[in-house]
């Protein structure tokens, strides 16, 4: 992940921000492969909301049979993973790797709550046979939520090899590449998931 | 806020109590049953502040040149307005 090097990551490492103008957190790389998702994902929710759009009742109906609480959980699973994800970069700015350790060890155990909860509701709905030849809602609700599944536990392998390098001491001011490119792909499996849950669990 | 190099703001924090209040009142209108357009409306707006916060704090794109705050921004405006149109349409059935 430490191939590419943007002309803004060699930038001068201390001062804040707005003092070197515009940048770009991470390899430019990541960035590209960042909206690739995005632009997968968008397809994604837009072809439920359409499809939703044309059978309303069985939508709500099948819905309402979701476990929103475990939706919910998730969803502050998810955002509390990004936020410690935050405040590992802050720390391995501020030349404190053993607390970016910490933070991401955080993330990661959020990221494995995450995963149990998922399972634990992927088990309850294949007891009642629920399978993707189900219905429109369940080929749409087990294909969006698997597909995004998939992404965090690539998020969590990066993660664990970010943590892994957190513990070396690898990141420090001016040499913050490698980290920002795992926590800018771990904030993009979060955002996915911001709209993921109200159009899934909430929205009928 | 103001911010550090990396441009994730110092009151990251809050922010994050906020995502989760956020969060909880998604969650309390879903488990209310709040339906129809302003409900709907309200929890669209909820849901594209919190994906505005994590694209422009967490990714810290506030701080990223225009173009890729512009696409990202963009990608979430597009997603709701399609949500949206898509809600809209559901309705006139």
């Amino acid at each position: 992940m430490d191939t590419v090097t943007t002309p803004q990551s060699s930038m001068p490492a201390r001062g804040p921000v707005q003092a070197h103008g515009p940048r770009l957190a991470g390899d430019l790389a990541i960035w590209f492969f960042i909206l690739a998702e995005l632009l997968a994902f968008g397809v994604f929710f837009a072809a439920y909301a359409f499809a939703r759009a044309k059978n309303i009742e069985l939508f709500a109906a099948e819905q309402a049979a979701l476990n929103r609480n475990a939706g919910a959980l998730n969803t502050v699973l998810l955002l509390t993973a990004s936020y410690f994800v935050v405040r590992a970069v802050q720390a391995a700015e501020a030349e404190a790797s053993r607390q970016c350790a910490n933070w991401l060890g955080g993330a990661i155990l959020t990221g494995f709550g995450f995963i149990i909860v998922k399972l634990t509701e992927y088990a309850a709905a294949f007891e009642h046979n629920i399978s993707l030849s189900s219905s429109t809602f369940h080929m749409f609700y087990l294909s969006l939520t698997f597909f995004h599944f998939m992404h965090v536990i690539l998020g969590l392998v990066i993660l664990i090899a970010m943590w892994n390098g957190a513990r070396q001491g690898r990141y420090r001011p001016g040499d913050m590449n490698g980290l920002e490119t795992g926590a800018a792909y771990w904030h993009m499996v979060d955002l996915v998931w911001l709209i993921l849950f109200p159009l899934v669990y909430v929205i009928h | 806020m103001s911010a550090r190099m990396h441009g994730t703001p110092k009151g990251s924090t809050l922010l994050f109590a906020t995502l989760i209040l956020a969060t909880i009142a998604t969650w309390g209108m879903g488990s209310l049953g709040v339906t129809g357009t302003w409900g709907v409306a309200i929890l669209a707006a909820i849901s594209f502040w919190k994906g505005a916060v994590v694209i422009l704090d967490f990714m810290a794109l506030r701080h990223a040149p225009l173009l890729w705050r512009a696409i990202t921004m963009g990608w979430i405006i597009v997603v709701w307005a399609l949500i949206t149109i898509a809600y809209i349409k559901g309705l006139a059935q």
